[in-house]
């Protein structure tokens, strides 16, 4: 891969503009900017003069972009998506994974290929990372709602910790619950008959 | 009926009413539709997400449908409007300084387009002149009404927009802030934005995009060439959905209903009183509560809103071959003409007759120039081009 392309990131989540940017950087790029701030973004562009940009779908700023395609006496450089008609295939992984890119015209196709496979890959890699973080955070929150409803039924039905949490196993069972919502509406039983 | 399970994406403005009315009211489950709408938060990844069949109909801005259709600025996937959503819509907003200098240039009143039209020219002359920074104007897209809106009121009254002014792309939700920032001096953009610049106390609403063009197409219900094809029934009840509810949208005693539904959180999200304005066509220009009425500032299903009108399409190509977005010939014009479908429209609603009395005799109605003549675009370009 050519080191010398240069490389602008849009991104409002500095995690996943690390986690691109760290991937670039292992790919042998070293000239990549992250751009957070979205006033003058045009500006900051031509001044930067990349040879790429990338932006996640999620950035109201992307259609600010659009305005790169338009022929005017602001533009030094015409710049194109990444894609030509025949590559919808590409879009469609990139708008799937949820990053745009935008090249500038006269990168060649088989260049361009590479990178954005590995932008998608980066990007797939950071929803992963959000989705365990996300699971993880359930998981703990469960746990938390599980311990109150055992202290509850201990309380209340003076039996060992052992013997709450396989009530509330059971329950969850034979209803085809799982054990953090009969806890919950454990809790919630006990909130109201307060 | 079966549920047709469709994805509709939506940009929150509210000329997304009779998306989200046929949707929130059962006007699209009472024709069988089980319709999912999805907020989108750009015209890029809308155009994007229908185009790869992320979405099964959009929101669209009616000249990216005509744009997409022509290959212009993206890949070229041919897409129909078989329904508008709405016929104007937008607002210019400028900050009190342009407008304090406008009013001062003024040679008549200052609510008239060809008079601003001419203050802005001597006030981009007189700035020149000084050696001061070329005014900015921010709009929403390339391919917009926006866009032409403002280009089109400029260059009236002598201003020549790529050279004499920057124009730049903004997205809504930005608008008020770029202008209280005085990142720009004056935005076009749909509602309810302006009305938050006002009441913000940072910008006056100069015109109405209805005092720049009395009938201009907005937005569309946009679907794939491709998917309409293969999908001749769901087409026809979509069709027939959204000119239901756009008739709903436009009943007065529906009006509390509406606005509560445009207003819900995961819609619109803004307050009820700014979209109810909108609807009622009553703009608060200033923030000393001077306020101009205007019965088609947003037409959404009266005066034949939702019939896809070629001549408005032929009328969008114009505008980007007069600005320099696409070449002129016979075959993209007739390729644009093609992307509204008034045949789908009458399919589907067959015994509609639109009450066009009291509209424009060229369909369009704009303030300053010749008729529009769709059969003949180079002479009506011609005659700008000699006016430059």
């Amino acid at each position: 891969m050519d080191p010398s392309l240069k490389f602008v990131i849009v991104d409002e989540s500095p995690v996943r503009a690390a986690i691109l940017a760290d991937g670039l950087r292992e790919a042998g790029f070293t000239q990549v900017v992250r751009l957070e701030e979205t006033n003058n973004l045009l500006a900051n562009i031509y001044a930067i003069d990349p040879d790429v940009v990338l932006i996640d779908l999620e950035n109201p700023s992307r259609d600010v972009l659009e305005q790169m395609f338009q022929v005017s006496r602001a533009v030094k450089r015409p710049i194109a998506m990444f894609v030509d008609q025949s590559d919808s295939a590409s879009i469609q992984a990139s708008v799937d994974a949820g990053v745009s890119a935008y090249i500038v015209d006269g990168l060649k196709k088989e260049r361009i290929k590479p990178i954005l496979d590995l932008c998608i890959s980066r990007f797939h890699a950071f929803s992963r990372l959000r989705a365990e973080l996300e699971k993880t955070k359930t998981a703990l929150e469960e746990r938390k709602v599980i311990e109150r409803a055992k202290g509850i039924l201990m309380k209340l039905k003076k039996i060992s910790e052992e013997e709450a949490y396989a009530l509330l196993r059971r329950t969850a069972m034979n209803e085809n619950r799982k054990i953090a919502e009969v806890a919950q509406s454990v809790i919630t039983a006990s909130d109201l008959l307060k | 009926m079966s549920g047709e399970r469709l994805h509709i994406g939506f940009i929150p403005l509210c000329d997304a009413a009779a998306l989200i009315v046929a949707a929130d009211r059962g006007f699209a489950s009472a024709e069988g539709l089980d319709v999912e709408l999805v907020r989108e938060v750009s015209w890029s990844n809308m155009r994007d997400k229908l185009n790869i069949g992320m979405f099964d109909a959009a929101h669209l801005l009616a000249p990216v449908a005509v744009a997409s259709s022509l290959g212009l600025g993206h890949v070229k996937v041919p897409l129909i409007a078989p329904l508008a959503l709405a016929v104007n819509g937008n607002a210019i907003t400028v900050s009190p300084s342009l407008h304090a200098a406008l009013a001062a240039a003024a040679d008549g009143n200052i609510g008239d387009p060809p008079v601003t039209a001419r203050a802005l020219a001597r006030v981009v002359a007189a700035r020149k002149a000084k050696g001061e920074e070329p005014l900015t104007f921010g709009m929403t897209f390339p391919f917009s009404s926006h866009n032409y809106s403002l280009r089109f009121w400029m260059a009236a009254g002598g201003v020549t927009p790529d050279e004499d002014v920057h124009l730049v792309v903004l997205p809504p939700p930005y608008m008020v802030e770029s202008l209280a920032s005085k990142q720009v001096d004056a935005f076009c953009v749909g509602a309810p934005w302006n009305s938050v610049a006002v009441e913000q106390g940072i910008g006056f609403i100069l015109h109405a995009g209805s005092e720049i063009f009395a009938r201009a197409t907005e937005k569309v219900l946009a679907v794939r060439a491709s998917w309409a094809e293969r999908n001749a029934d769901p087409l026809a009840r979509l069709v027939r959905a959204h000119r239901r509810a756009a008739a709903f949208v436009e009943d007065l005693a529906n009006r509390d209903e509406v606005v509560a539904l445009l207003a819900a959180p995961h819609r619109l999200g803004v307050a009820r009183e700014v979209i109810r304005r909108t609807l009622d066509g009553r703009l608060e220009i200033a923030s000393d509560g001077s306020v101009r009425t205007n019965d088609r500032y947003l037409l959404i299903g009266r005066k034949g809103a939702t019939q896809p009108e070629p001549v408005q399409a032929a009328w969008l190509y114009a505008q980007m071959v007069r600005f320099g977005q696409a070449p002129l010939s016979p075959e993209l014009l007739a390729a644009a003409k093609a992307v509204f479908r008034p045949d789908l429209f009458a399919a589907a609603l067959p015994a509609e007759r639109a009450d066009l009395a009291g509209e424009p005799a060229d369909g369009i109605g704009a303030f300053a120039g010749p008729a529009f003549d769709a059969n003949n675009i180079a002479s009506y370009l011609e005659t700008w081009a000699a006016k430059r």
